[in-house]
């Protein structure tokens, strides 16, 4: 098998090749290391490489495959994005405010992994804080998308995104607080998918906005995000918003024909600016659904235009009290001023950029006295009936099929000048986040050279039936087995 | 809504933000922008709606009031800018120019 076979393959599939010994874990990740070092120079998915760290982690791997205790993951390379705590690398939230900082615990999803054998190839590329739609907001340097190097690979776990895309690694972490790893799985064309609200805990997170943040699975197929999903949920005492429900066998859930199954369709998620290759790819995979046996039903979610404006109050508002830690005092940057005031000013000041900056200001303009029940209140008013659209229509069907994106990937800088502009790349995953309904993206096709993303939204904790659409939809087509072109450095 | 400099002012004290000239004006141009976009949240009566406090259904978490191992002082303190005696280090918060705000 050729090195190039190798960073091509699905976590099942490596597994198998792993498991009757025709590889060991010691090649998977020496393939995906080497990939790695020829495509870094041309994408920039890491902030941080764990090379040393995944030789060691390989060698463990193999050794428990030879004494029969292998699990799914055991020696299968994963990029985590860098706003999860690691102990043996740099956690920087894509931010100068952590340059250097180094965790002393694991995120509960890293010691799981970890537990699990898998093997840390690098630390994903990150917007500041995971703020952004982009990468580009990352405080060390954009990445690129695989498919076209000119463009953006979406954000904010756009780094993740693209190293599962160009075969930097098997799948990847992120994390979604307004389409954060559904809105970069789709511009990459790989699948995403974000949990359940209290799915998966967030210790070790580092925070944005704590009422719509969780972590989940890049991975090249809907069967292994399952088996991602299946290794980082569940109940966790450090996170006490982490659900005690128990975790489904979610790869039993997944199926190939969709008889029986309503999936609705909002004439909401048709807006202007849509890109007309979005439109033909996503109408054309809702026909391909209905040929596998599903039932399209017309469903309403009439609130869905105010998301943007209602998410756009919370998240902000949530990150300036969560950000508000980053003080100089306990980690991080500090730079000294003659008065704790101007300490903390000057720190704030340089070590943020400007998007956070701009966020920070807007959320404490949002909170602020006079200003809380007309910003703040109101936004979780409407956020109600966002999550009462919801529920009205899942009595109806099963699950709702959506564009990811209104468009596909844009040009590296075309968004930068208009904050507003860049937000609105996020209008269709947001209202799932601020429902805490789960969501996944997987590829429907092509648009302009790029991959277009369809999005699957479920009911609370009904990832099974979600999971269970994708796969059905995956299996009938091709997208999931094409792979972008790059050539190597 | 349109904001001022003297409000873009006041919000970035609340945030302990320092601001470069050039940053004020932008940030004051920008978050108008933005404002102006989220004013449309108006056009909904929501008088009768009650804010959402949590999207999952959760009772009250409990645990037992039991010791648990924790992070040694040294690893509490190896990313601190400053520390003295398992301390962190900073400058006289209370007395000192500057805390009046």
């Amino acid at each position: 098998m050729s090195a190039r076979n190798l960073t091509d393959l699905t976590i099942a599939e490596a597994r198998i090749l792993l498991d009757s010994r025709e590889i060991s874990a010691a090649e998977l990740t020496e393939a995906h290391l080497a990939r790695i070092d020829a495509l870094e120079p041309l994408l920039n998915c890491h902030i941080s490489l764990m090379s040393d760290v995944a030789r060691r982690q390989a060698a463990l791997a193999d050794r428990a495959i030879a004494d029969g205790t292998a699990g799914p993951l055991t020696g299968i390379p994963a990029s985590i994005k860098d706003v999860l705590c690691t102990v043996d690398a740099d956690t920087t939230a894509g931010s100068r405010m952590l340059a250097g900082f180094r965790s002393p615990y694991d995120a509960t999803v890293v010691r799981k992994l970890r537990e699990a054998g898998a093997v840390f190839v690098g630390k994903g590329n990150t917007d500041e804080f995971a703020m952004g739609s982009s990468t580009e907001n990352s405080a060390y340097f954009p990445t690129h998308n695989p498919w076209n190097t000119d463009c953006v690979p979406g954000g904010s776990s756009g780094g993740p995104a693209a190293a599962v895309a160009a075969g930097e690694a098997v799948f990847g972490l992120g994390s979604d607080t307004g389409g954060s790893i559904r809105q970069p799985a789709g511009f990459c064309g790989i699948v995403g998918l974000k949990p359940t609200y209290g799915r998966v805990s967030r210790f070790g997170l580092i925070a944005f906005a704590s009422s719509l943040d969780q972590v989940g699975p890049f991975t090249r197929t809907v069967e292994d995000a399952a088996l991602v999903l299946e290794a980082i949920a569940g109940n966790d005492r450090n996170d006490s918003t982490s659900s005690p429900m128990p975790v489904d066998d979610f790869r039993t859930a997944l199926r190939t024909d969709l008889e029986g199954v309503r999936i609705g369709v909002a004439q909401e998620y048709a807006v202007d600016g849509m890109e007309p290759g979005v439109e033909t790819a996503v109408t054309e995979a809702i026909s391909q659904l209905t040929r596998l046996g599903a039932e399209i039903v017309p469903v309403s979610l009439p609130h869905t235009r105010y998301a943007l404006a209602t998410y756009y109050i919370t998240a902000p508002a949530e990150a300036s009290a969560n950000l508000a830690r980053f003080d100089g005092v306990r980690y991080g940057l500090r730079i000294d001023e003659p008065t704790i005031r101007e300490m903390y000013e000057r720190t704030r000041g340089d070590g943020f950029g400007s998007e956070v900056k701009r966020r920070i200001m807007l959320g404490t303009y949002a909170l602020s006295s006079g200003y809380y029940d007309a910003y703040y209140v109101k936004a979780q008013k409407v956020r109600t009936l966002i999550k009462q659209d919801f529920d009205a229509a899942f009595e109806s069907v099963d699950v709702i099929a959506a564009p990811t994106s209104p468009t596909t990937a844009f040009r590296i800088g075309d968004r930068m000048d208009d904050p507003y502009q860049m937000y609105l790349a996020d209008v269709f995953t947001i209202p799932a986040n601020m429902a805490g309904i789960p969501g996944i993206s997987l590829p429907c096709g092509f648009s302009n050279n790029l991959p277009v993303g369809l999005q699957f939204l479920g009911q609370a904790f009904d990832e099974s039936t979600m999971l269970g659409v994708a796969h059905a939809y995956e299996r009938s087509q091709p997208w999931s087995s094409m792979h972008p072109t790059l050539n190597e450095r | 809504m349109a904001l001022t400099l003297a409000d873009v002012d006041h919000v970035a004290t609340l945030a302990r933000l320092g601001l470069t000239t050039a940053e004020r004006e932008r940030m004051r141009d920008q978050l108008s922008t933005i404002l102006e976009h989220i004013g449309e949240l108006d056009q909904l009566d929501t008088e009768a709606i009650p804010p959402t406090a949590s999207v999952i259904q959760m009772t009250n978490v409990w645990r037992e009031d039991a010791v648990r191992p924790s992070l040694s002082a040294n690893e509490v303190f190896k990313n601190a800018p400053r520390v003295s005696d398992d301390c962190f280090v900073v400058r006289t918060p209370l007395g000192g120019e500057g805390d009046e705000a």
